[in-house]
């Protein structure tokens, strides 16, 4: 045998082996290359909503001691009427924030009009309020919304109408939050219309008007059908965010707000029990059952879609 | 990697692990130890603090204090959770409606004895603000400063409509017939601003009523007794009037902004309120003493005291520090800088002429009948429910005394699950 020969069939005699060693090598690294994420993700998702779980059956003092005591926070959560309250105006505002869509949409169409001038900084400034920290948000817009100073009553004295103070007026807060909810959202809801919008193939339209249908037609029969994907996904986000609504109430509504209790929103009314009442236990409960509420309401959102959602 | 490299990465990590322990202890070679004092009233309070911090480590070179702010909105949050998770500062500023939660649950370092082994003297301090921070007999804070509610109220605007100044033999009829005179709605301003703030406005006229907030007992809440209900009434009737502006409106428009502007002829007060005035350009105002209800005077006091943290690493210096902060020096700073009336005795003086165009006496002459800011173990389990309560009462078209009722059921719930 020649030593080239001899290397051949010592490579060939390693090759199995080398094989298996880089089979079990990979098994190794994929988990390896994963475990950042699920690592993450189970420290800091998984594992707390495991402790909450749990901590929803204690009685969790101020400074961590907890008792077990069964389902007496259920059982309190269940009959609150504060909680009740609560939940019915974070149902209300996610029903509210469901009219941003049509908005978006509209938006979505104008900004994708074929000839469009400056049509990157509209863009931008649609954008815009999606990127601005809630805290400004807030300060803007209960600027705007003062009774007495503010800009809107101001314009609508043009118009002869006396505004109310429109976030400390419990007959109108929570719509004048539901307004800037939806304000903030339309930019990010509009981004990801516009890529549905361009996906619709052209030569539907163009089949079309040649059978005749007019815009308004086209509308409703080809954008719309082959947009519901987008709708459907951000219907089921805007539903979530809804249901987990908190920083512009908390930031819009201080102490001493009159509509404070119009517009405490579930979250808003877990942190005042869990933060500022000192009883986490409860607030725990409370937090477990808003997660139930979550995900029945998206299982019921997915269900539906098979009716109305059309995947091209 | 073979054993020995792995047996070098562990050993490294039990060394790092130590380095760790030994490093977080806040002291290092030299002896040297760190305190964190945790505050929350920069604005007014933080130079005070600063010079107070510095004073102590010059007199004590081997202990340093760090100060800690944070806004009063997060401050309890967090300290909360700081010491759930047993973090919280070494010394903090504490106040009535906590200390009974904190004392109760471990939290706070009793002082009782340290107090009598280096034989601090508790008389120097107001016997109301001592008491408040007692629990089970034993001494958890000792007071920093202490404050009062005063009538402040705008010269021009009582000028312009011609009606004498508040002084102290003003009763509530004064307030009302006063402030029918002031309100002029043309001009936007009016006689005062009735918002349902309990510290500064309807705790001090339930007391002049002759009611109560929470019974001596902690077990029975005041809000349905007439006498209580009579001194919420004072507030709304004002409201019913149009002499105050509408709980909205001071919701959108900050109602001390409003009393700078010259919109609130009168309004009641705070001593600790008194730095923001006096530097108002184009203020002219002055306070007196509160106006005497049917059962005759009554002033909320509260005041602040300096807590030690249950599990500090370094209970003596921690100690050290509080003595001083108890100590007439730095009681003196706090009073030079007019932030605060200082609660040690005799300062009072050096405070009062801090502000020379007010008649900050006022404050001090109200000690007699002062009383203390109504507690309970739990204070904050009914203190916020109460104000989403009396801000409800306190809109238009809401009947006080029925809100009142309501709410006394709530707070008496709450006060029965205290242990």
């Amino acid at each position: 045998m020649s030593a080239l020969d001899r290397a051949v069939a010592v490579r060939a005699a390693a090759r199995p082996s080398a094989r298996r060693r880089l089979r079990d090598r990979e098994w190794v690294w994929g988990y390896a290359m994963i475990a950042p994420l699920v690592l993450g993700l189970g420290v800091f998702y998984l594992w707390p909503v495991a402790q909450s779980v749990y901590y929803s059956f204690t009685e969790w003092t101020l400074f961590g001691d907890a008792t077990w005591i069964g389902l007496d926070n259920y059982r309190q959560v269940l009959t609150d009427p504060a909680n009740a309250k609560a939940l019915r105006n974070t149902f209300l505002y996610g029903g509210l924030t469901l009219l941003g869509i049509p908005v978006s949409i509209a938006v979505a169409a104008l900004l994708g009009t074929r000839g469009l001038k400056l049509v990157s900084f509209y863009r931008t400034l649609y954008f815009l309020p999606v990127v601005t920290m809630p805290a400004a948000v807030a300060m803007i817009w209960s600027w705007l919304y003062n009774g007495d100073y503010g800009l809107i009553n101001y314009a609508l004295s043009f118009a002869g109408i006396e505004g109310t103070s429109w976030i400390a007026d419990p007959d109108t807060a929570l719509y004048a939050v539901a307004v800037v909810g939806i304000w903030t959202q339309i930019g990010y809801n509009a981004v990801i219309f516009m890529a549905g919008l361009q996906s619709i193939p052209s030569h539907l339209y163009e089949a079309a008007s040649i059978d005749g249908a007019g815009r308004v037609r086209q509308f409703f029969g080809i954008t719309l059908p082959l947009l519901s994907p987008s709708v459907f996904f951000v219907s089921v986000l805007s539903v979530i965010n809804g249901l987990q609504m908190f920083d512009l109430v908390y930031l819009l509504f201080r102490k001493g707000n009159p509509a404070r209790e119009e517009t405490q929103t579930v979250v808003s009314l877990f942190f005042s029990r869990a933060f500022e009442e000192g009883a986490k236990g409860y607030a725990a409960a409370m937090a477990v059952v808003l997660m139930l509420i979550t995900l029945a309401l998206t299982v019921f959102q997915f269900r539906m879609q098979k009716r109305w959602v059309h995947y091209a | 990697m073979t054993g020995k490299a792995w047996a070098l990465v562990c050993a490294g990590a039990l060394v790092a692990g130590l380095a760790g322990c030994s490093s977080s202890d806040g002291g290092s070679s030299d002896g040297k130890v760190t305190l964190t004092y945790a505050y929350w009233d920069k604005e007014n309070q933080g130079a005070a603090m600063e010079k107070i911090a510095r004073e102590f480590t010059r007199t004590h070179p081997n202990i340093e204090v760090k100060l800690q702010f944070t806004p009063n909105k997060e401050y309890w949050t967090k300290l909360q959770t700081a010491a759930a998770g047993g973090t919280a500062p070494d010394v903090f500023w504490m106040n009535g409606p906590r200390i009974g939660l904190y004392a109760s649950q471990g939290a706070l370092l009793p002082l009782s004895d340290r107090i009598a082994r280096d034989k601090v003297d508790m008389t120097k301090f107001p016997k109301s603000l001592v008491d408040l921070y007692t629990l089970d007999g034993k001494q958890y804070g000792i007071p920093k400063d202490f404050d009062t509610i005063g009538l402040w109220y705008n010269k021009k605007l009582f000028d312009a409509a011609k009606v004498d100044y508040p002084d102290e033999n003003w009763t509530w009829d004064d307030v009302r017939a006063a402030a029918k005179k002031l309100t002029d709605p043309a001009k936007g301003v009016y006689g005062i601003g009735a918002m349902a703030w309990p510290q500064e406005l309807y705790y001090n006229t339930i007391f002049q009523a002759g009611g109560y907030v929470v019974s001596d007992d902690k077990k029975k809440s005041g809000f349905d007794d007439p006498a209580t209900i009579e001194g919420l009434k004072f507030w709304k009737d004002l409201l019913d009037q149009k002499l105050s502006p509408t709980v909205q409106q001071m919701t959108d428009n900050d109602p001390i902004e409003m009393f700078k502007s010259g919109r609130l002829a009168m309004w009641y007060d705070g001593s600790y309120d008194a730095p923001q005035y006096f530097r108002t350009e184009g203020l002219d105002a002055d306070v007196a003493p509160l106006p005497a209800g049917p059962k005759g005077r009554a002033t909320v006091i509260h005041g602040l005291a300096n807590v030690i943290y249950a599990k500090t690493r370094h209970p003596q210096e921690a100690w050290e520090f509080v003595k001083f902060l108890a100590g007439e020096q730095a009681n003196r700073i706090q009073a030079e800088t007019g932030a605060v009336i200082p609660a040690y005795e005799g300062l009072q003086e050096t405070w009062v002429k801090s502000m020379p165009k007010f008649n900050l006496k006022a404050f001090i002459d109200q000690l007699p009948y002062a009383r203390p800011y109504p507690v309970s173990k739990n204070t904050a389990a009914w203190s916020r429910p109460e104000l989403d309560a009396m801000t409800k009462a306190f809109t238009e078209g809401q009947d006080v005394e029925a809100v009142a009722r309501e709410f006394a059921a709530t707070m008496n719930a709450a006060l029965a699950q205290e242990k």
